[in-house]
């Protein structure tokens, strides 16, 4: 570790006077290291965030692709958008999938990292095992928890009645008591892989020294974990959720393969609702106005989050 | 791009002087060699859009989502057929049914339409109204032969942009030995057909079932109740509309009908028909096919959709594809595929492809003859003969309606909401 970083500071000692000679030319082969990058972030990220903001002030529609036209209509999109009788429903809807998904994910996620980090026989294989939500396509997954949490024949009531946990089955995707539940269930499922396989691997970077110096000092157990595991897992529990926010506030073609958002909107979200004022009544002007307003909560999640994160890594 | 290029490839350290220097000159020219392809790449991006059809003379781009086996032999065979009468060839894209519309409006912003265009036809009139499409009288093809209905489903502000050879719609399919069983006659009033789906009720086996779910397949199923029962999507605050809910309330209720139907699209209906978990199934003859593979034991017939009061007209949507000819610029291609549609909708092209679809062919004659041939199919024809298309009232303004309406009938039956109330609200939101 140490005998390389001291070239590195003798190299960069080393080279600086003649990079600084020889500027114009290195700066040009510099930037052109950095042009192919730029140029895709420019193209495949930049250009659809800003074109998705320019058509929120659009009256952008089916017509507007075939001939171009798109006339601008101020903020009269989000105003719609807002004051559409399903979007608080969604909003609270995004707000609860996304929370109760990510908290039960890292939860379940962190319990099985835990107790993966002992060895046992076949903890390879299992471990193997839990990735399988991970390899499945979205619509196969959707497609198989529809028949598990169908009401009558499906697998999960049938078994929950015969060990007399229920006496009536429940409607688990066609009661809009129970469809959220089911909905961000599922989604848990889903994301256990993801958390496993992150957690797991940063415990892996936590020496075992540790521990055999707090056990002298009588932290075992829950003690163990709340003073040695969390603090030295914090980089990678910021990573793990900050990662879960984004990929969950947008979850689409999960609730879309499951209930459509149904049933009687109960399980729509601002994501599915972009999906449906853009595909389903042909209105893009307002779709991408949803759609901003999903990246603006999730911007404004990400920022306060990141705060939150640096202020505590400077106290810790 | 950059390990292809010679001097990378070696790691020189950087703190060999010689090395460095030897390496400079061709750092330089790496970053150039870096930069510009990567802009001829972007210049090739936007010069790529330009085209549209085939850029072959000879060749016509086809688009369409029939992917089964069933559709999709009988009609790539019967496309081959009328293109090389026509001194063309065929170049066919199969798209999965529910990307078919984002296809279409990707290929017609990057001026990519092909040169035929399938589109289911609620979806019609969306795309005629964007100018994609070009009026099939431009090229002269003679519709007549063709239902006032049916022309309605390809018809956009008076003028016919689609012609469908085959069309479906949906009917009761019903468990012959069930309802043997039960000493039930197949229902065809709504009264009927209640008493009826209870009596078949029974430990798993559920009296019907029909897809309600928060989709336009939804919608779809609904009309048919909606329509017999005297409502009318240009309004759906009336009593009639209510009505129609309020039989699915009730059969759902009752028990006659699992809860489930909320989220069932029609695939799972016919499912639950299969297993035999579901007496009746309201659904279509496209999958007809499936059922008599999946379940070649099962003995079933199809009835018309009871109506709320005997001598009711029963009044079910319009079902099936129509075929347009896209404004791709090229007229001549145009002119082409005028010709292979006028001649892939002819009578004979439409027996051959409702036989092997289980689908009604659209020209009135070539439907009697059709259900004199396929005695099994002849309730379809029926149903067909009075059905109307979804778009024909509203055009453009269908698929809001489309959409108020599941939304009403799943407050109804998931919520308990009163079904006035529920289309009334459905109604206001429509402004």
């Amino acid at each position: 570790m140490t005998a390389p970083a001291s070239t590195l500071t003798e190299t960069t000692g080393h080279d600086a006077p003649r990079r600084r000679r020889r500027t114009s030319g290195s700066a040009l082969v510099r930037y052109g290291f950095i042009a192919p990058a730029a140029l895709y972030l420019a193209l495949f990220f930049g250009y659809p965030i800003v074109k998705n903001l320019v058509m929120s002030f659009q009256e952008y529609t089916s017509a507007t692709f075939f001939s171009g036209v798109a006339p601008f209509v101020g903020l009269a999109n989000y105003r719609a958008v807002l004051s559409d009788p399903i979007f608080l429903k969604a909003l609270t809807n995004t707000g609860i999938f996304t929370v109760v998904s990510i908290a039960g994910q890292f939860v379940i996620g962190m319990v099985l990292a835990l107790f993966f980090r002992r060895s046992f026989p076949l903890s390879g294989f299992l471990r193997s095992m839990l990735l399988l939500p991970w390899l499945l396509p979205m619509v196969v997954s959707a497609a198989i928890w529809r028949w598990i949490l169908e009401q009558d024949s499906g697998i999960l009531n049938q078994f929950l009645s015969a060990v007399g946990l229920i006496s009536s089955p429940i409607p688990w995707l066609t009661s809009s008591d129970t469809a959220l539940i089911a909905v961000v269930m599922v989604n848990i499922w889903l994301g256990i892989p993801f958390n496993v396989v992150l957690l797991y691997s940063g415990l892996q970077a936590i020496p075992e020294e540790l521990y055999e110096a707090g056990e002298i000092d009588g932290a075992t157990g829950w003690s163990a974990f709340r003073h040695i595991t969390l603090p030295l897992l914090r980089p990678v529990v910021s990573v793990v959720l900050l990662l879960g926010v984004i990929y969950t506030i947008k979850v689409l073609d999960l609730i879309l393969g499951l209930t459509g958002g149904g049933p009687a909107n109960a399980t729509q979200t601002i994501a599915t609702r972009s999906y449906e004022m853009s595909f389903i009544e042909f209105d893009f002007g307002q779709g991408a106005a949803l759609g901003n307003v999903l990246i603006v909560i999730a911007l404004i999640f990400s920022v306060v989050y990141l705060r939150a994160n640096a202020r505590s890594a400077k106290k810790g | 791009m950059m390990s292809n290029h010679p001097s990378s490839s070696s790691p020189a350290s950087p703190a060999d002087p010689a090395v460095n220097g030897a390496l400079r000159p061709s750092r330089r020219a790496l970053g150039a060699f870096v930069a510009v392809p990567g802009l001829l790449s972007l210049a090739a991006c936007g010069g790529s859009g330009g085209g549209s059809g085939s850029g072959e003379p000879s060749v016509l781009r086809v688009v369409d989502y029939y992917n089964t086996p069933a559709d999709d032999v009988v009609i790539q065979k019967t496309l081959e057929t009328v293109a090389s009468d026509a001194g063309m060839t065929i170049k066919r894209e199969k798209v999965p049914g529910e990307q078919l519309i984002q296809k279409v409006l990707q290929m017609s912003s990057s001026k990519t339409l092909p040169d035929l265009l399938m589109l289911d036809n609620p979806d019609l009139q969306e795309i005629a109204s964007s100018g994609a499409l070009v009026p099939l009288e431009d090229f002269g093809i003679d519709t007549s032969g063709f239902k006032k209905e049916i022309l309605d489903a390809g018809t956009f502000e008076g003028k016919v942009y689609g012609l469908a050879p085959t069309v479906n719609t949906i009917a009761l399919f019903y468990n012959t030995a069930m309802l043997a069983d039960a000493g039930v006659e197949p229902p065809t009033t709504w009264d009927e057909l209640t008493s009826a789906a209870k009596a078949l009720t029974h430990d798993d086996v559920y009296g019907i079932a029909f897809s309600a779910i928060a989709t336009y397949e939804g919608t779809w199923q609904f009309l048919p109740f909606m329509w017999s029962n005297g409502g009318d999507e240009t309004d759906i605050s009336t009593p009639e509309v209510a009505g129609a809910a309020q039989l699915w309330a009730d059969l759902v209720s009752d028990g006659s009908a699992s809860k489930g139907v909320v989220n069932w699209g029609q695939g799972d209906v016919i499912d639950q028909f299969k297993a035999g978990k579901a007496a009746m199934a309201v659904n279509g003859p496209w999958n007809i096919v499936g059922l008599q593979e999946d379940a070649p034991d099962l003995e079933w017939d199809v009835a018309i959709i009871p109506v709320p009061a005997e001598g009711d007209d029963s009044v079910a949507p319009l079902g099936g594809e129509v075929w347009t000819i896209p404004q791709t610029g090229d007229t001549e291609k145009q002119k082409k595929a005028a010709e292979v549609l006028q001649a892939f909708v002819s009578a004979e092209n439409q027996l051959t492809m409702g036989t092997a679809r289980n689908t009604i062919p659209a020209d009135t004659e070539a439907a009697k003859t059709f259900a004199s041939d396929h005695p099994e199919l002849a309730t379809f024809v029926e149903q067909v003969s009075t059905a109307r298309s979804r778009t024909g009232k509203l055009g453009t303004e269908w698929p809001t309606t489309a959409k108020a309406i599941y939304t009403a009938f799943q407050q109804v039956l998931v919520d308990g909401a009163d079904p006035e109330t529920a289309f009334g609200d459905a109604a206001d939101s429509l402004g």
